[in-house]
């Protein structure tokens, strides 16, 4: 208990003394999350709308990979990336190993899969009777998207908070990817994870107390978003 | 008189079983057509083709003498068209915005669109739901919101699929009958689709009976449902079975108008 109130008086301190590195690592932090996400989304929501609405040959092999990739193991998809962006490996010649940029590619790896899955999931609960409802009201086929996206706002978002959550809480494909550069790849995660090695918990929960803030903040935000204009 | 709507030689199949196989079909102006049947008759299906939802496997739909390739109707005609399904279907909203939908796909003005909601929750005795989440309704009141939402746009034709079928007995005979004065009044052209003689008997003028994808009889209302043929008479021979227990006398066979009154006057 001491710990963890020690571990708040830190973070606060930190938080408040204006440290700049845990300002910087907290920024880098936010910016690689939500530039993740942000992409995962604009990638992952017409894909789900694809596999959930349409039919096409292959389409139920593809969501099984969509689907194994929800589980994907982060130091799996670390891997990847890095074997991509190694020296000798097809995009080696991009110089990204070891860049927030790799960070990005890999939080996309993991987050891709439960955003496009999940919004899958929710097109295809969209009856056909509804489908021909809102086709009966005139509706041409971006009006029918504009009213199912509208209708299914509250499954989009969540699909939306699982895969922040993802990217939030990553840290090996982070740590491998990124290799946890002072000021320029560490983030929160992978700062937690290193001074722990250290044996500084208090450094360590204090960061875990803004890592923490920084997903209760956009998570409410994207909370509002998901629960806003809702009539009883 | 040229028909509004009219199916010539349509075939639907689904994967290989036919569905519908109907020689000729018409759809005339200001009348309201009802097609009865059994379940899976076809009825719904008929539906779609006529209120160019679907398109059919074979054969050709016209509307107003005029072939429409592969049943496929450009968004303007299909627009000139409404369907009420018997669920209600509604979206999540208000009940005005739910009303208001179709006018704000034809990208109507808000002032208009202001005016006409008012104007058809009134004569649907909705008013007062007009803040209310569409969701959270009543079978009644959902049925009421949605055949003002198919209404409102004011529709050469307006389809029903069974839209009282889903309603307790009490509730169904109020909006019945609230439903035949506007759209008397209205004067659209409706077809009905419904597996119920006394839905049938009290909104129609014109009846087909379609049985295993067949039109098996059509005619005025009356004649056919006094006059059956050897197609229909089995299908309708039940319904005259069950009647009686709605009217608490025997199906008057020779005149049907008279178990209008008992049942829903």
């Amino acid at each position: 208990m001491e710990l963890l109130i020690d571990g708040l008086k830190k973070a606060i301190e930190m938080i408040f003394s204006g440290d700049r590195e845990v300002f910087a690592i907290t920024w880098l932090t936010l910016k690689v999350c939500l530039i993740s996400i942000l992409i995962s989304t604009l990638i992952g929501l017409p894909l789900g709308i694809l596999l959930g609405l349409t039919r096409f040959k292959g389409r139920r092999l593809f969501l099984l990979f969509i689907n194994i990739g929800m589980g994907l193991p982060p130091v799996v998809a670390g891997l990847w990336i890095t074997m991509l962006l190694w020296r000798s490996g097809p995009l080696g010649d991009l110089t990204l190993l070891y860049s927030p940029t790799a960070i990005v590619m890999a939080q996309i790896l993991v987050s891709l899969p439960i955003v496009t899955s999940l919004t899958c999931t929710a097109f295809q609960q969209i009856s056909d009777k509804m489908l021909l409802q809102i086709k009966a009201l005139g509706a041409t086929k971006i009006q029918t998207l504009v009213i199912l996206i509208k209708q299914l706002k509250i499954a989009i978002f969540a699909a939306v908070m699982a895969g922040f959550g993802r990217v939030i809480a990553e840290v090996g494909a982070a740590m491998m990817v990124g290799g946890n550069i002072q000021g320029d790849t560490r983030i929160l995660t992978t700062t937690i994870v290193m001074e722990v090695s250290k044996g500084n918990f208090d450094i360590a929960l204090a960061l875990s107390f803004i890592l923490l803030s920084v997903a209760l903040l956009i998570t409410a935000v994207l909370t509002f978003l998901q629960q806003r204009k809702r009539i009883s | 008189m040229n028909p509004l709507i009219e199916l010539k030689d349509i075939t639907f199949k689904a994967h290989t079983k036919t569905i519908l196989d109907i020689p000729e079909f018409q759809i005339y102006d200001g009348e309201f057509l009802g097609i009865m049947g059994p379940n899976g008759a076809g009825k719904s299906t008929l539906l779609k083709l006529a209120a160019f939802l679907e398109q059919p496997t074979s054969g050709d739909i016209l509307y107003r003498g005029e072939i429409i390739p592969n049943g496929n109707a450009p968004l303007d005609l299909r627009r000139m068209f409404s369907i009420a399904l018997q669920q209600s279907l509604l979206l999540d909203g208000t009940v005005f915005h739910n009303i208001a939908i179709g006018l704000t796909l034809r990208k109507v003005s808000k002032s208009i669109i202001k005016e006409k909601v008012a104007h058809w929750m009134e004569l649907f005795g909705i008013s007062h739901l007009a803040k209310k989440n569409a969701l959270y309704l009543s079978g009644g009141e959902a049925q009421r919101v949605n055949l003002a939402r198919a209404m409102i746009v004011e529709p050469e034709v307006l389809f029903l699929d069974e839209p009282f079928s889903a309603l307790d007995f009490p509730t169904k005979i109020k909006l019945m009958e609230d439903f035949k004065g506007i759209i008397e009044t209205a004067q659209t052209t409706a077809v009905f689709v419904s597996h119920d003689l006394m839905e049938i008997n009290y909104l129609t003028n014109r009846l087909a009976i379609i049985v295993n994808g067949e039109v098996k009889q059509s005619g005025p209302t009356p004649q056919v449902l006094e006059h059956p043929n050897a197609s229909t008479q089995s299908f309708l021979n039940e319904w005259k079975k069950f009647y009686p227990a709605l009217t608490g006398s025997r199906f008057p066979s020779s005149n049907l108008k008279s178990v209008e009154k008992v049942s829903l006057r």
